[in-house]
Protein backbone atom coordinates (compact mmCIF):
# COMPACT_ATOMS: atom_id res chain seq x y z
CA UNK A 1 0.00 0.00 0.00
CA UNK A 2 2.94 2.30 0.63
CA UNK A 3 4.83 1.69 -2.58
CA UNK A 4 2.39 2.87 -5.24
CA UNK A 5 2.29 6.44 -6.38
CA UNK A 6 -1.37 7.33 -6.05
CA UNK A 7 -3.48 10.43 -5.64
CA UNK A 8 -2.73 10.73 -1.95
CA UNK A 9 1.00 10.73 -2.62
CA UNK A 10 0.65 13.41 -5.29
CA UNK A 11 -1.31 15.64 -2.94
CA UNK A 12 0.99 14.87 0.00
CA UNK A 13 4.01 15.96 -2.03
CA UNK A 14 2.19 19.14 -3.06
CA UNK A 15 0.94 20.18 0.36
CA UNK A 16 4.06 18.93 2.15
CA UNK A 17 6.21 20.99 -0.16
CA UNK A 18 4.02 24.04 0.42
CA UNK A 19 4.40 23.58 4.20
CA UNK A 20 8.14 23.10 3.85
CA UNK A 21 8.42 26.26 1.75
CA UNK A 22 6.35 28.38 4.13
CA UNK A 23 8.36 27.23 7.15
CA UNK A 24 11.66 28.03 5.41
CA UNK A 25 11.49 31.33 7.18
CA UNK A 26 10.73 29.95 10.64
CA UNK A 27 14.03 29.10 12.19
CA UNK A 28 16.19 29.80 15.21
CA UNK A 29 19.70 30.82 14.08
CA UNK A 30 22.80 29.40 15.73
CA UNK A 31 24.66 32.67 15.47
CA UNK A 32 27.71 33.50 13.44
CA UNK A 33 27.85 30.60 10.95
CA UNK A 34 25.60 31.44 7.98
CA UNK A 35 23.00 29.00 6.74
CA UNK A 36 22.84 26.98 9.96
CA UNK A 37 19.87 27.16 12.29
CA UNK A 38 17.24 25.08 14.02
CA UNK A 39 14.95 24.77 11.02
CA UNK A 40 11.33 24.01 11.71
CA UNK A 41 10.87 22.82 8.13
CA UNK A 42 13.02 19.79 8.93
CA UNK A 43 10.26 18.59 11.26
CA UNK A 44 7.82 18.71 8.33
CA UNK A 45 10.16 16.75 6.10
CA UNK A 46 10.78 14.11 8.77
CA UNK A 47 7.09 13.76 9.54
CA UNK A 48 5.92 13.53 5.92
CA UNK A 49 8.68 11.06 5.03
CA UNK A 50 7.80 8.91 8.02
CA UNK A 51 4.08 8.93 7.20
CA UNK A 52 4.06 8.75 3.39
CA UNK A 53 7.30 6.93 2.55
CA UNK A 54 10.50 7.49 0.55
CA UNK A 55 9.02 8.89 -2.69
CA UNK A 56 7.09 11.62 -0.91
CA UNK A 57 9.98 12.30 1.49
CA UNK A 58 12.55 12.58 -1.25
CA UNK A 59 10.33 14.74 -3.44
CA UNK A 60 9.47 17.15 -0.61
CA UNK A 61 13.16 17.45 0.29
CA UNK A 62 14.18 18.11 -3.31
CA UNK A 63 11.35 20.33 -4.58
CA UNK A 64 10.72 21.99 -1.22
CA UNK A 65 14.31 22.96 -0.60
CA UNK A 66 14.92 24.19 -4.15
CA UNK A 67 11.64 26.10 -4.28
CA UNK A 68 11.94 27.48 -0.74
CA UNK A 69 15.47 28.72 -1.36
CA UNK A 70 14.45 30.27 -4.66
CA UNK A 71 11.37 32.00 -3.23
CA UNK A 72 12.99 33.32 -0.07
CA UNK A 73 16.65 33.77 -0.93
CA UNK A 74 16.54 34.13 -4.71
CA UNK A 75 19.21 31.48 -5.20
CA UNK A 76 19.40 27.71 -5.04
CA UNK A 77 22.29 26.17 -3.13
CA UNK A 78 22.21 22.78 -4.88
CA UNK A 79 24.74 21.08 -2.64
CA UNK A 80 22.30 21.50 0.25
CA UNK A 81 19.21 20.58 -1.72
CA UNK A 82 20.28 16.99 -2.38
CA UNK A 83 21.08 16.11 1.24
CA UNK A 84 17.50 17.01 2.17
CA UNK A 85 16.23 14.65 -0.54
CA UNK A 86 18.60 11.92 0.66
CA UNK A 87 17.37 12.43 4.21
CA UNK A 88 13.71 12.23 3.14
CA UNK A 89 14.30 9.02 1.20
CA UNK A 90 16.25 7.34 4.01
CA UNK A 91 13.67 8.17 6.67
CA UNK A 92 10.87 7.20 4.30
CA UNK A 93 12.22 3.74 3.46
CA UNK A 94 11.13 2.48 6.87
CA UNK A 95 7.76 4.25 6.82
CA UNK A 96 5.71 1.08 7.16
CA UNK A 97 7.73 0.07 10.24
CA UNK A 98 6.69 3.18 12.19
CA UNK A 99 3.00 2.60 11.37
CA UNK A 100 2.18 6.20 12.28
CA UNK A 101 -1.09 6.31 10.34
CA UNK A 102 -2.23 2.98 11.72
CA UNK A 103 -1.80 4.30 15.26
CA UNK A 104 1.10 2.00 16.08
CA UNK A 105 3.75 4.60 16.89
CA UNK A 106 4.72 3.13 20.27
CA UNK A 107 8.00 2.90 22.18
CA UNK A 108 9.69 0.49 19.77
CA UNK A 109 8.74 2.50 16.72
CA UNK A 110 9.89 5.72 18.40
CA UNK A 111 13.32 4.25 19.11
CA UNK A 112 13.64 2.88 15.57
CA UNK A 113 12.48 6.21 14.14
CA UNK A 114 15.10 8.13 16.10
CA UNK A 115 17.95 5.77 15.29
CA UNK A 116 17.15 6.05 11.58
CA UNK A 117 16.68 9.77 11.85
CA UNK A 118 20.16 10.25 13.39
CA UNK A 119 21.82 7.93 10.86
CA UNK A 120 20.03 9.61 7.93
CA UNK A 121 21.00 13.06 9.19
CA UNK A 122 24.60 11.96 9.57
CA UNK A 123 24.75 10.62 6.03
CA UNK A 124 23.03 13.70 4.62
CA UNK A 125 24.85 16.47 6.48
CA UNK A 126 28.23 15.12 7.51
CA UNK A 127 28.82 13.20 4.28
CA UNK A 128 26.75 14.36 1.31
CA UNK A 129 26.47 18.11 1.96
CA UNK A 130 30.16 18.96 2.59
CA UNK A 131 31.36 16.68 -0.20
CA UNK A 132 28.99 18.35 -2.67
CA UNK A 133 30.02 21.77 -1.36
CA UNK A 134 33.62 20.98 -2.16
CA UNK A 135 32.90 19.31 -5.51
CA UNK A 136 30.45 21.88 -6.80
CA UNK A 137 31.45 25.14 -5.19
CA UNK A 138 35.13 24.50 -4.26
CA UNK A 139 34.62 25.98 -0.81
CA UNK A 140 37.24 25.62 1.96
CA UNK A 141 37.15 22.15 3.57
CA UNK A 142 37.10 23.24 7.23
CA UNK A 143 34.24 25.64 6.69
CA UNK A 144 31.92 23.18 4.95
CA UNK A 145 32.51 20.41 7.46
CA UNK A 146 31.80 22.73 10.38
CA UNK A 147 28.64 23.97 8.63
CA UNK A 148 27.68 20.36 7.92
CA UNK A 149 28.26 19.33 11.53
CA UNK A 150 26.16 22.23 12.81
CA UNK A 151 23.37 21.38 10.38
CA UNK A 152 23.59 17.78 11.60
CA UNK A 153 23.24 18.80 15.26
CA UNK A 154 20.44 21.26 14.54
CA UNK A 155 18.53 18.77 12.42
CA UNK A 156 18.75 15.85 14.84
CA UNK A 157 17.37 18.13 17.55
CA UNK A 158 14.47 19.24 15.36
CA UNK A 159 13.72 15.80 13.89
CA UNK A 160 14.18 14.11 17.26
CA UNK A 161 12.13 16.48 19.40
CA UNK A 162 9.52 18.01 17.09
CA UNK A 163 9.42 15.09 14.65
CA UNK A 164 8.82 12.50 17.35
CA UNK A 165 6.24 14.63 19.16
CA UNK A 166 4.27 15.37 16.00
CA UNK A 167 4.36 11.75 14.86
CA UNK A 168 3.26 10.51 18.29
CA UNK A 169 0.44 13.03 18.49
CA UNK A 170 -0.75 12.33 14.97
CA UNK A 171 -0.57 8.61 15.53
CA UNK A 172 -2.94 9.00 18.50
CA UNK A 173 -5.39 11.52 17.08
CA UNK A 174 -5.27 11.55 13.32
CA UNK A 175 -5.03 7.88 12.50
CA UNK A 176 -7.65 6.53 10.12
CA UNK A 177 -8.60 9.42 7.94
CA UNK A 178 -9.95 8.59 4.51
CA UNK A 179 -12.54 5.93 3.96
CA UNK A 180 -12.12 5.96 0.20
CA UNK A 181 -9.78 3.45 -1.39
CA UNK A 182 -8.75 3.20 -5.00
CA UNK A 183 -10.16 0.25 -6.88
CA UNK B 1 5.07 38.29 5.06
CA UNK B 2 5.52 40.38 1.98
CA UNK B 3 8.99 39.01 1.55
CA UNK B 4 8.11 35.99 -0.52
CA UNK B 5 8.45 36.27 -4.29
CA UNK B 6 5.42 35.72 -6.48
CA UNK B 7 4.47 35.58 -10.13
CA UNK B 8 3.35 38.91 -11.56
CA UNK B 9 1.53 39.17 -14.85
CA UNK B 10 3.23 41.38 -17.42
CA UNK B 11 3.54 41.41 -21.18
CA UNK B 12 7.19 41.14 -22.19
CA UNK B 13 8.64 38.50 -24.49
CA UNK B 14 10.17 36.79 -21.47
CA UNK B 15 6.73 36.40 -19.92
CA UNK B 16 5.45 34.99 -23.19
CA UNK B 17 8.14 32.29 -23.32
CA UNK B 18 7.04 28.82 -22.37
CA UNK B 19 7.72 27.61 -18.84
CA UNK B 20 9.85 24.78 -20.22
CA UNK B 21 12.20 27.23 -21.90
CA UNK B 22 12.60 29.23 -18.73
CA UNK B 23 13.13 26.11 -16.63
CA UNK B 24 15.78 24.77 -19.03
CA UNK B 25 17.46 28.15 -19.10
CA UNK B 26 17.44 28.44 -15.32
CA UNK B 27 18.75 24.91 -14.75
CA UNK B 28 21.57 25.03 -17.29
CA UNK B 29 22.48 28.55 -16.20
CA UNK B 30 22.83 27.50 -12.58
CA UNK B 31 24.78 24.35 -13.50
CA UNK B 32 27.31 26.43 -15.43
CA UNK B 33 27.35 29.04 -12.68
CA UNK B 34 28.06 26.25 -10.20
CA UNK B 35 30.84 24.63 -12.20
CA UNK B 36 32.83 27.56 -13.46
CA UNK B 37 35.23 29.68 -11.45
CA UNK B 38 36.51 31.37 -14.57
CA UNK B 39 36.26 35.09 -13.98
CA UNK B 40 35.84 35.93 -17.66
CA UNK B 41 32.95 33.50 -18.06
CA UNK B 42 31.34 34.68 -14.83
CA UNK B 43 31.54 38.33 -15.90
CA UNK B 44 29.96 37.57 -19.28
CA UNK B 45 27.18 35.65 -17.56
CA UNK B 46 26.68 38.48 -15.11
CA UNK B 47 26.23 41.00 -17.91
CA UNK B 48 23.78 38.74 -19.77
CA UNK B 49 21.84 38.08 -16.55
CA UNK B 50 21.49 41.79 -15.91
CA UNK B 51 20.34 42.47 -19.49
CA UNK B 52 17.71 39.72 -19.28
CA UNK B 53 16.63 41.02 -15.92
CA UNK B 54 16.22 44.52 -17.38
CA UNK B 55 14.15 43.20 -20.30
CA UNK B 56 11.80 41.32 -17.96
CA UNK B 57 10.72 44.72 -16.53
CA UNK B 58 10.93 43.45 -12.98
CA UNK B 59 10.48 46.26 -10.52
CA UNK B 60 12.54 46.88 -7.43
CA UNK B 61 9.55 46.61 -5.12
CA UNK B 62 8.91 43.04 -6.31
CA UNK B 63 12.35 41.85 -5.29
CA UNK B 64 13.84 44.58 -3.09
CA UNK B 65 13.47 42.95 0.33
CA UNK B 66 14.58 39.55 -0.92
CA UNK B 67 17.58 41.13 -2.58
CA UNK B 68 18.72 42.89 0.60
CA UNK B 69 18.45 39.61 2.44
CA UNK B 70 20.60 37.87 -0.18
CA UNK B 71 23.25 40.58 0.15
CA UNK B 72 23.41 40.10 3.90
CA UNK B 73 23.69 36.36 3.51
CA UNK B 74 26.38 36.74 0.86
CA UNK B 75 28.46 39.04 3.07
CA UNK B 76 28.23 36.63 5.98
CA UNK B 77 29.32 33.76 3.77
CA UNK B 78 32.30 35.68 2.40
CA UNK B 79 33.36 36.59 5.93
CA UNK B 80 33.07 32.98 7.08
CA UNK B 81 35.17 31.76 4.17
CA UNK B 82 37.84 34.26 5.20
CA UNK B 83 37.70 33.34 8.89
CA UNK B 84 38.00 29.62 8.24
CA UNK B 85 40.44 29.71 5.39
CA UNK B 86 42.27 33.02 4.90
CA UNK B 87 44.72 31.43 2.45
CA UNK B 88 42.28 29.46 0.26
CA UNK B 89 43.08 31.80 -2.64
CA UNK B 90 46.81 31.29 -2.17
CA UNK B 91 46.29 27.54 -2.26
CA UNK B 92 44.30 27.76 -5.49
CA UNK B 93 46.34 30.27 -7.44
CA UNK B 94 49.74 29.22 -6.16
CA UNK B 95 51.12 32.67 -5.37
CA UNK B 96 50.98 34.86 -2.27
CA UNK B 97 50.79 38.63 -2.44
CA UNK B 98 50.17 40.08 1.00
CA UNK B 99 48.35 43.39 0.93
CA UNK B 100 47.86 43.97 4.63
CA UNK B 101 48.94 41.97 7.68
CA UNK B 102 46.21 41.43 10.28
CA UNK B 103 46.44 39.93 13.77
CA UNK B 104 48.00 36.51 14.25
CA UNK B 105 47.95 34.22 11.26
CA UNK B 106 45.52 36.38 9.27
CA UNK B 107 46.55 38.50 6.34
CA UNK B 108 44.64 39.90 3.42
CA UNK B 109 46.14 38.62 0.20
CA UNK B 110 45.36 39.59 -3.38
CA UNK B 111 44.62 35.94 -4.21
CA UNK B 112 42.09 35.62 -1.39
CA UNK B 113 40.31 38.81 -2.46
CA UNK B 114 40.19 37.54 -6.04
CA UNK B 115 38.86 34.14 -4.94
CA UNK B 116 36.12 35.73 -2.84
CA UNK B 117 35.29 38.12 -5.66
CA UNK B 118 34.69 35.05 -7.82
CA UNK B 119 32.38 33.56 -5.18
CA UNK B 120 30.46 36.82 -5.21
CA UNK B 121 30.17 36.77 -9.00
CA UNK B 122 28.88 33.21 -8.80
CA UNK B 123 26.01 34.42 -6.67
CA UNK B 124 25.29 37.44 -8.82
CA UNK B 125 25.18 35.51 -12.09
CA UNK B 126 22.49 33.16 -10.83
CA UNK B 127 20.39 35.45 -8.61
CA UNK B 128 18.83 37.59 -11.39
CA UNK B 129 17.89 34.45 -13.36
CA UNK B 130 16.23 32.78 -10.37
CA UNK B 131 14.34 35.94 -9.48
CA UNK B 132 13.27 36.33 -13.09
CA UNK B 133 12.18 32.72 -13.38
CA UNK B 134 9.92 33.08 -10.37
CA UNK B 135 8.35 36.43 -11.14
CA UNK B 136 7.72 35.67 -14.83
CA UNK B 137 6.47 32.06 -14.81
CA UNK B 138 2.80 31.30 -14.30
CA UNK B 139 2.58 28.29 -11.92
CA UNK B 140 -0.18 26.40 -13.76
CA UNK B 141 1.49 26.96 -17.10
CA UNK B 142 4.70 25.70 -15.54
CA UNK B 143 3.06 22.42 -14.47
CA UNK B 144 1.67 21.97 -17.96
CA UNK B 145 5.06 22.56 -19.53
CA UNK B 146 6.73 20.07 -17.20
CA UNK B 147 4.34 17.50 -18.62
CA UNK B 148 5.16 18.60 -22.16
CA UNK B 149 8.85 17.82 -21.73
CA UNK B 150 8.03 14.28 -20.65
CA UNK B 151 7.75 14.53 -16.88
CA UNK B 152 4.85 12.41 -15.60
CA UNK B 153 1.76 14.55 -15.18
CA UNK B 154 1.44 13.36 -11.61
CA UNK B 155 4.76 14.98 -10.77
CA UNK B 156 3.72 18.09 -12.66
CA UNK B 157 0.52 18.16 -10.67
CA UNK B 158 2.38 17.73 -7.37
CA UNK B 159 4.48 20.78 -8.23
CA UNK B 160 1.37 22.70 -9.28
CA UNK B 161 -0.34 21.85 -6.00
CA UNK B 162 2.74 22.98 -4.08
CA UNK B 163 2.79 26.34 -5.84
CA UNK B 164 -0.97 26.68 -5.56
CA UNK B 165 -1.03 26.02 -1.80
CA UNK B 166 1.95 28.09 -0.67
CA UNK B 167 -0.20 31.22 -0.16
CA UNK B 168 -2.95 29.20 1.58
CA UNK B 169 -0.54 27.52 3.96
CA UNK B 170 1.13 30.88 4.50
CA UNK B 171 -2.15 32.45 5.56
CA UNK B 172 -2.92 29.46 7.83
CA UNK B 173 0.50 29.92 9.36
CA UNK B 174 -0.08 33.62 10.01
CA UNK B 175 -3.48 32.99 11.57
CA UNK B 176 -2.07 30.35 13.90
CA UNK B 177 0.90 32.51 14.77
CA UNK B 178 -1.26 35.52 15.63
CA UNK B 179 -3.58 33.34 17.68
CA UNK B 180 -0.68 31.89 19.65
CA UNK B 181 0.89 35.30 20.13
CA UNK B 182 -2.41 36.60 21.44
CA UNK B 183 -2.22 33.83 24.00
CA UNK B 184 1.15 35.17 25.12
CA UNK B 185 3.70 33.02 23.30
CA UNK B 186 7.02 34.75 22.77
CA UNK B 187 8.48 34.25 19.28
CA UNK B 188 11.28 36.83 19.28
CA UNK B 189 14.91 36.43 20.30
CA UNK B 190 14.19 37.41 23.87
CA UNK B 191 12.99 33.97 24.93
CA UNK B 192 15.35 31.13 25.87
CA UNK B 193 16.22 28.40 23.36
CA UNK B 194 14.02 25.81 25.04
CA UNK B 195 10.96 28.01 25.14
CA UNK B 196 11.55 29.07 21.55
CA UNK B 197 11.51 25.44 20.44
CA UNK B 198 8.32 25.04 22.42
CA UNK B 199 6.69 28.04 20.76
CA UNK B 200 7.83 26.71 17.38
CA UNK B 201 6.01 23.48 18.21
CA UNK B 202 2.87 25.35 19.22
CA UNK B 203 2.64 26.74 15.69
CA UNK B 204 3.71 23.65 13.78
CA UNK B 205 1.32 21.26 15.51
CA UNK B 206 -1.94 22.91 14.44
CA UNK B 207 -0.42 23.68 11.05
CA UNK B 208 0.42 20.03 10.36
CA UNK B 209 -2.92 18.78 11.59
CA UNK B 210 -4.88 21.21 9.43
CA UNK B 211 -2.65 20.32 6.48
CA UNK B 212 -3.27 16.60 6.95
CA UNK B 213 -6.99 17.36 6.79
CA UNK B 214 -6.41 19.40 3.68
CA UNK B 215 -4.57 16.51 2.05
CA UNK B 216 -7.60 14.30 2.66
CA UNK B 217 -10.03 16.87 1.30
CA UNK B 218 -8.00 17.61 -1.82
CA UNK B 219 -7.16 14.00 -2.61
CA UNK B 220 -10.77 12.90 -2.14
CA UNK B 221 -11.91 15.66 -4.44
CA UNK B 222 -9.36 14.63 -7.06
CA UNK B 223 -10.31 10.99 -6.67
CA UNK B 224 -13.98 11.81 -7.23
CA UNK B 225 -13.06 13.57 -10.45
CA UNK B 226 -11.13 10.55 -11.67
CA UNK B 227 -7.60 11.94 -11.39
CA UNK B 228 -4.92 9.45 -12.41
CA UNK B 229 -7.31 7.20 -14.28
CA UNK B 230 -5.79 7.71 -17.71
CA UNK B 231 -2.20 7.76 -18.90
CA UNK B 232 -2.51 11.26 -20.34
CA UNK B 233 -4.34 14.46 -19.60
CA UNK B 234 -4.84 17.77 -21.30
CA UNK B 235 -3.93 21.15 -19.88
CA UNK B 236 -5.92 24.34 -19.87
CA UNK B 237 -2.92 26.64 -19.58
CA UNK B 238 -0.38 24.68 -21.61
CA UNK B 239 1.64 26.50 -24.26
CA UNK B 240 3.33 25.01 -27.28
CA UNK B 241 6.94 25.95 -27.96
CA UNK B 242 7.28 28.83 -30.42
CA UNK B 243 10.06 30.37 -32.46
CA UNK B 244 11.40 32.47 -29.57
CA UNK B 245 11.48 29.40 -27.33
CA UNK B 246 13.63 27.48 -29.79
CA UNK B 247 15.92 30.48 -30.22
CA UNK B 248 16.35 30.84 -26.46
CA UNK B 249 17.00 27.13 -25.91
CA UNK B 250 19.47 27.12 -28.79
CA UNK B 251 21.26 30.13 -27.35
CA UNK B 252 21.55 28.69 -23.86
CA UNK B 253 22.87 25.34 -25.13
CA UNK B 254 25.53 26.97 -27.29
CA UNK B 255 26.45 29.39 -24.54
CA UNK B 256 26.79 26.69 -21.87
CA UNK B 257 28.98 24.48 -24.06
CA UNK B 258 31.20 27.45 -24.92
CA UNK B 259 31.39 28.54 -21.28
CA UNK B 260 32.35 25.08 -20.06
CA UNK B 261 34.88 24.71 -22.89
CA UNK B 262 36.59 27.99 -21.97
CA UNK B 263 36.52 27.11 -18.27
CA UNK B 264 38.04 23.66 -18.52
CA UNK B 265 40.36 24.19 -21.52
CA UNK B 266 43.43 24.65 -19.32
CA UNK B 267 42.52 21.74 -17.06
CA UNK B 268 41.39 23.84 -14.10
CA UNK B 269 38.11 25.54 -13.34
CA UNK B 270 39.89 28.62 -12.01
CA UNK B 271 41.11 31.49 -14.16
CA UNK B 272 44.52 32.47 -12.89
CA UNK B 273 45.66 36.05 -13.51
CA UNK B 274 48.61 35.72 -11.12
CA UNK B 275 50.86 33.62 -13.32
Amino acid sequence: MKQKFGIKEVVAIGIGTALFVVLTNVQIPFGIIPNTALQSRVAILTFFAAVFGPVVGGAIGLIGHALGDALFYGGVWWSWVFPDAVFGILVGIFASKYAIKEGGFGKKAIILFNVIQVVANAIAWILVAPVLDILIYAEPTDKVFIQGALAFIGNIIVSGVLGTLIAAAYSKVGAKSSSLTKE
Amino acid sequence: MARILTYTEKNTWIHRLSGVTKLLFFLSWSVVGMLTYDTRVLLTMLVISLIIFKISKTEWKQIGTVFKFILLFLLLNLLTVFVFSPYEGTKIYGTKTVLCQLVGNYAITKEQLFYELNIMFKYFTVIPIVLMFIVTTNPSEFAASLNHIGVSYKVGYAVAIALRYVPDVQSDFNKIKHAQEARGIEMSGKASLKSRIKSMASIIFPLIFSSMDRIDVVSNAMELRGFGKNKKRTWYSGKALQRNDYLTIGFVIVFCIAALFITFRDGSRFYNPFL
